[in-house]
């Protein structure tokens, strides 16, 4: 009888185990799911117990307790809310007056040797120079008021857009165009059709980084002479030597990057599904 | 079966002739000089004929290809191709190796042609569900090339074509790529949906056997610089079954004799080769 139920029990406990093998590395990924949250909370625990017991400088590192409770406030008393959406806004112009441009202009580049030609060197020349080091001539020529901001963060966005749009063409099989020229296509619909889906995955990748660059950008440029925006929030913190504030426009732009990030991956798997799920 | 057709080819010489070819040359201009990929091609092709051209690997059959397709330009000679009915494509071509667009699902690869000259929808879905089914594809409309195999990708690469409905069909190795298997299955597989049409096919192997197997007629060609060596007719009956041909003492014999006039031919492309490389 014992020896029946043991030649039975390894059947059963493999059966057993295949589900808890499956709930094993679920779990294991959800351990690292958790990593990625304690690791930065555990930071703050440890900034939080060194700023109490006066291990760092509060004066340079003030307690995250007190610089949430800042925040709190300034969510409370819809401050941060202008302060952000002034930023967004800026953003927002200055990624499409810069982005639409640099998308047109990289695919075109891409697809005619001409111009590639002609444009390339004025690229590669000015591509060089810091974007913070033009901001007096974009204030010189913009004035002081919202044209500038938008302009600045323009400039940020245009170039890894133009670059990577260019190379996303550059980097399609010459088959393919040679598909499109065979089936009848004009050179709209080759720039429909093949350049510019193909050149996708490559134009995500440049979106990606210029919204990241217009997100420093913008931080910088509202820093001179603007009166809203996270950029003047940091600004204006440090005049009036507000350190909690300052730290609550830096978390909130880590946040917006962060969740740029997140939703530009998203919009990725969206419209260049055939590369996703490679 | 095989009586229409030689009287057909017989009649053809007169009058129904689709692509006629005298003196072509294509002379590409090198860093070593000027490099001749072919040399006078004269040519002939009745409409309705399956003609197949073999040679050594540089011999300049794919450029032949290319020019006839108008993805090239010929250097002298001319070239004649009767212009097809109003509104109707004069070539579409079977690409060799991968020329699916990644970015496309299976259907709208294989309605590339006809989204492009702007058909009615009705008639799209009408055309492309039917070539779909005949290449066996019909569930797999949504998926992208990455989800298919090499054997699918060439189906559909094909559909593509057929659904242009283009007044001939132009082959540049399309199952070199392919295992043995899979070569014979989508060698009937394009005979039969051939046979529903009977367009005029102009078909690039470096294999006789598929050269006996598919075509009316085969053109030999030489090595660099291309000429034509010799023509021979294939007088198997259609439709022809694939396997059943092979058995046939008669096609080993014309496979042999063909082979005859190819292998000087190659042993001289392999001697050119060597000489490059030395």
């Amino acid at each position: 009888m014992t020896d029946v139920v043991q030649g039975v029990q390894p059947s059963v406990i493999r059966v057993a185990r295949a589900p808890t093998r499956i709930g094993f590395s679920m779990s294991r990924q959800t351990v690292e799911r958790l990593m990625n949250i304690v690791s930065p909370l555990a930071l703050i625990a440890l900034w939080e117990i060194c700023a109490q017991t006066g291990v760092i400088d509060v004066r340079f590192f003030p307690p995250p307790s007190k610089i949430f409770k800042v925040m709190g406030t300034m969510i409370q008393n819809g401050l941060l809310e202008k302060h952000v959406w002034a930023s967004m806004q800026r953003l927002f112009w200055g990624i499409l007056w810069g982005g639409v441009p640099a998308l047109v202009l990289g695919v075109a580049m891409g697809m005619f040797r001409t111009l590639r030609m002609i444009v390339e060197p004025v690229i590669a020349a000015t591509y060089p120079i810091p974007k913070s080091a033009i901001l007096p001539l974009i204030l010189l020529i913009f004035g002081l008021g919202e044209p500038s901001k938008v302009v600045m963060v323009a400039t940020g966005v245009f170039f890894p857009i133009l670059i990577n749009s260019m190379a996303g063409v550059l980097e399609i099989n010459k088959i393919y165009f040679d598909v499109g020229r065979n089936f009848g296509a004009s050179g709209f619909q080759a720039f429909r059709t093949v350049a510019l889906p193909g050149a996708l995955p490559l134009i995500m990748t440049g979106v990606k980084l210029g919204v990241g660059l217009g997100l420093v950008l913008i931080a910088i440029a509202e820093m001179v002479g603007a009166k809203s925006g996270l950029g003047f929030m940091i600004w204006n913190a440090w005049e009036i030597l507000s350190v909690e504030t300052m730290y609550v426009g830096l978390i909130t732009i880590a946040v917006l990057g962060l969740l740029f990030t997140l939703v530009l991956n998203e919009i990725e798997r969206l419209i260049v599904p055939w590369k996703a799920s490679r | 079966m095989t009586a229409a057709l030689a009287t057909q080819t017989a009649a053809t010489a007169a009058d129904d002739v689709k692509i006629r070819i005298k003196g072509l040359s294509k002379v590409f201009e090198t860093r070593n000089g000027p490099f001749t990929a072919l040399d006078t091609i004269n040519l002939e092709i009745p409409t309705g004929c399956f003609f197949m051209i073999v040679g050594p690997s540089g011999c300049g059959k794919t450029t032949l290809l290319r020019i006839l397709a108008g993805l090239d330009e010929h250097t002298s000679g001319t070239l004649e191709i009767t212009a097809p009915a109003q509104g109707r494509p004069s070539n579409s071509m079977v690409f060799q190796g991968d020329s699916l667009f990644p970015w496309m699902t299976v259907w709208d690869n294989a309605a590339y042609g006809l989204k492009i000259r702007g058909l009615p929808r009705a008639t799209i879905k009408e055309t492309v569900g039917h070539y779909l089914s005949r290449v066996g594809l019909s569930q797999f409309h949504d998926s992208y090339p990455h989800q298919l195999s090499g054997g699918m990708r060439q189906r559909v690469s094909i559909a593509r074509a057929f659904a242009n409905d283009p007044d001939i069909l132009l082959m540049d190795e399309p199952f070199s790529a392919l295992d043995e298997q899979n070569k014979v299955l989508l060698q009937e597989e394009l005979l039969r949906i051939w046979e529903e049409t009977r367009k005029t096919v102009m078909f690039i192997t470096h294999s006789v056997d598929e050269a006996v197997t598919m075509g009316d007629r085969i053109m030999v060609m030489t090595a660099h610089p291309g000429r034509a060596k010799i023509m021979v007719d294939v007088p198997f009956a259609r439709p022809r079954p694939v396997l059943e041909l092979r058995a046939q003492p008669a096609y080993g014999e014309l496979v042999y004799n063909i082979w005859g006039h190819l292998r000087d031919e190659v042993q001289r492309a392999r001697a050119q080769d060597e000489g490059r490389v030395k």
